[in-house]
């Protein structure tokens, strides 16, 4: 029996996130997966040819209005709800647009949601992290009719490419709010790879002691092609940007490689790491609890490794 | 009266290290500390500024939970929320059903504001302010990193995405949950902790607001996550290049 499956696409109006092949692997997971797409935007053509070049997908629904150019989940959230009838499963990536909305169609549905799905063993058991990733709970929607589920990155990878969905557009009539406007966004715009797909990542903590201090992670970084990502101590200190904290209330991340840079290791930091390939930990603390996770341990001063890995790399 | 409604979670405190229960029903809770959810402080850290300048008249919070809950409401209290209201509810209380209840005492109370955490640390669902501001139909701010309330209607909100920082404007009343750096939650004096016990509480039960409790996911097991293998240390840079290099990672 195939299980009818609706992808939320995540994009910025011409480029498909990642997020959404990721999604794609998630629902393939399930033998007999039906899986349709839906990209809301104000203009969908780019984004919807992208989708369809995703392996595994079915077909891509287009739902256009000028009111889809932000995502606002209020916007969003009744047109895909309005599409959900056939689908017993809604699935969106566990991103801050994915948690945003997809609960807010879940609350429309009054379905039930997972969270962070890490493994889908049927069409209603999934396996999701609990207590910052401290248990691993098992759930089973009982006699649901729809499941919501937002899928956590860290736990697939993208979908390849190669495939051509027929793209439909699909008619949405449902009254759309105007009680919530988008004024602005600020996105520090970096060549450096994206800290969320980055194949390396270096992050720093409160030990680098300033915005100037993590200067040398970056040259670092940009020698490694390495993203650079902050414990939150960091973050609230001002020394890096919010968008780089890895953790239980940032990123998630599943790097090749992790170096964690004058980070001590909190449970919090911790779970943001977990799935990385291998963790580097440089701390001048050989009692810091990162060393409990770390393949490999280096005890010293970061302010004299770092500049001697750069050199040893370069 | 203007009224911010705050919701209040008890939570296994952050602190505790989590183990999980042998027979893989749940996590061990016996003689472990419980606090307020630490996002929940902060949502009631904003809407105590927000009264002290003036934009708001009183701060109510709430839970939905067992009779143990009632030690967090006290805390709020003593943080300096003006009242409690406890919905009493035993057993698994899914996001759905905490906010068919925050919805009943909105229709009852009124606020202008509606602040809660952006998730709970136990079940990290992330899914309560967000299903309440769908079912109410009223806007969303989640992530919130700073809130300005502008003239009577609406309010401003930065949000803490993926991207960056989202800034927003809704028409109130509105959903806001917090992120970790919208504020920094004051201390409890003890004099404030005395106060709390003549605060009001009240209590309600869910079938008297009429909320079915339903569990629709059931929880089948717990197990602890796998461990990482513990690794090497190594003397120095030139080593541990040496030793990345021969793994295959650089
Ligand atoms: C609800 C909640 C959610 C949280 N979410 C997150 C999250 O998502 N991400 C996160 O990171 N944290 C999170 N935290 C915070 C977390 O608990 C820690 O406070 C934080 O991770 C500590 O950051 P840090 O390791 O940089 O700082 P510290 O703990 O202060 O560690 C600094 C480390 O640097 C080392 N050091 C100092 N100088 C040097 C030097 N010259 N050379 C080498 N090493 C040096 C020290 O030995 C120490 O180990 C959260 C907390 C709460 C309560
Ligand atoms: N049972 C409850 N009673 C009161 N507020 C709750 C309850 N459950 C969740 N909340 C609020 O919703 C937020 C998010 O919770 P959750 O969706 O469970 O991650 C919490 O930080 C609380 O502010």
């Amino acid at each position: 029996m195939s299980t009818k499956i609706l992808i939320v696409a995540e994009h910025d109006g011409s480029r498909l996130n990642v997020s959404t092949a990721k999604c794609v692997s998630c629902a393939r997971a399930l033998s007999g997966a039906e899986i349709s797409v839906v990209v809301c935007a104000a203009g969908a053509a780019a984004v919807a040819a992208q989708a369809a070049q995703l392996a595994g997908v079915a077909r891509v629904l287009t739902v256009e209005n000028p009111a889809n150019e932000h995502a606002l989940a209020a916007v969003l959230a009744p047109q895909i709800a309005a599409l959900a009838g056939p689908f017993s499963l809604v699935l969106g990536p566990s991103t801050t647009y994915g948690k945003d909305l997809m609960a807010r169609i879940a609350g429309l549905l009054g379905a039930p949601q997972v969270s962070d799905i890490m493994a889908i063993e049927s069409p209603t058991r999934f396996r999701r992290p609990v207590y910052a990733g401290n248990a691993i709970l098992s759930v089973e929607a009982d006699g649901a009719a729809k499941v919501v589920g937002t899928v956590r990155m860290a736990s697939f990878e993208a979908a390849g490419g190669g495939g051509s969905a027929p793209i439909e557009k699909a008619a949405v009539s449902v009254e759309l709010p105007t009680h919530t406007r988008f004024i602005s966004v600020s996105a520090a715009r970096s060549d450096r790879p994206d800290l969320q797909t980055a194949a390396r990542v270096i992050s720093g903590g409160r030990a680098l002691g300033s915005a100037d201090g993590f200067k040398i992670l970056y040259s670092l970084a940009d020698k490694l092609g390495a993203a650079v990502g902050a414990s939150r101590a960091a973050v609230d200190a001002g020394y890096a940007p919010n968008e780089m904290q890895v953790g239980q209330t940032g990123k998630i991340i599943a790097p090749e490689l992790y170096v964690a840079v004058g980070i001590s290791g909190a449970i919090q930091h911790l779970t943001g790491i977990k799935d990385a390939r291998t963790i580097v930990a440089i701390n001048k603390d050989g009692e810091a609890p990162i060393f409990e996770v770390a393949d490999f341990g280096l005890v010293g001063d970061l302010f004299q490794i770092i500049p001697e890995i750069e050199k040893l790399v370069s | 009266m203007k009224r911010i409604l705050v919701g209040i979670k008890r939570v296994v405190d952050f602190n505790v290290r989590i183990r999980v229960k042998p027979d893989g029903t749940g996590v061990v809770t016996d003689g472990v500390k419980m606090s307020v959810n630490p996002f929940d402080e902060i949502a009631l850290e904003e809407a105590l500024r927000i009264k002290e300048r003036g934009g708001a008249e009183e701060v109510l919070v709430a839970t939905v939970g067992p009779a143990d809950c009632q030690q967090q409401l006290r805390s709020a209290l003593a943080m300096g929320a003006d009242r409690a209201l406890h919905v009493q509810a035993d057993g698994i209380i899914e996001p759905l059903t905490a906010a068919r209840a925050l919805l009943k005492l909105i229709e009852r109370e009124q606020p202008f504001l509606v602040i809660l955490g952006k998730q709970a640390i136990d079940d990290d669902n992330g899914q309560t302010g967000q299903v309440l501001a769908a079912l109410w139909n009223r806007p969303q701010a989640t992530y919130a990193s700073k809130l300005e309330l502008v003239g009577q209607g609406s309010a401003r909100v930065t949000r803490e995405v993926d991207a960056g920082l989202e800034t927003l404007e809704v028409d109130l009343p509105a959903v806001i949950t917090t992120d970790l750096r919208l504020n920094e939650p004051r201390y409890v004096k003890l004099p404030d902790i005395m106060k709390a016990k003549k605060k009001p509480l009240d209590a309600l039960t869910l079938a008297a607001l009429g909320v079915e409790q339903r569990q629709q996911l059931k929880l089948v097991k717990f197990e602890p996550p796998p461990q990482r293998q513990k690794g090497v240390r190594v003397k120095d840079a030139a080593e541990l290049i040496e030793q990345l290099k021969k793994k295959g990672i650089l």
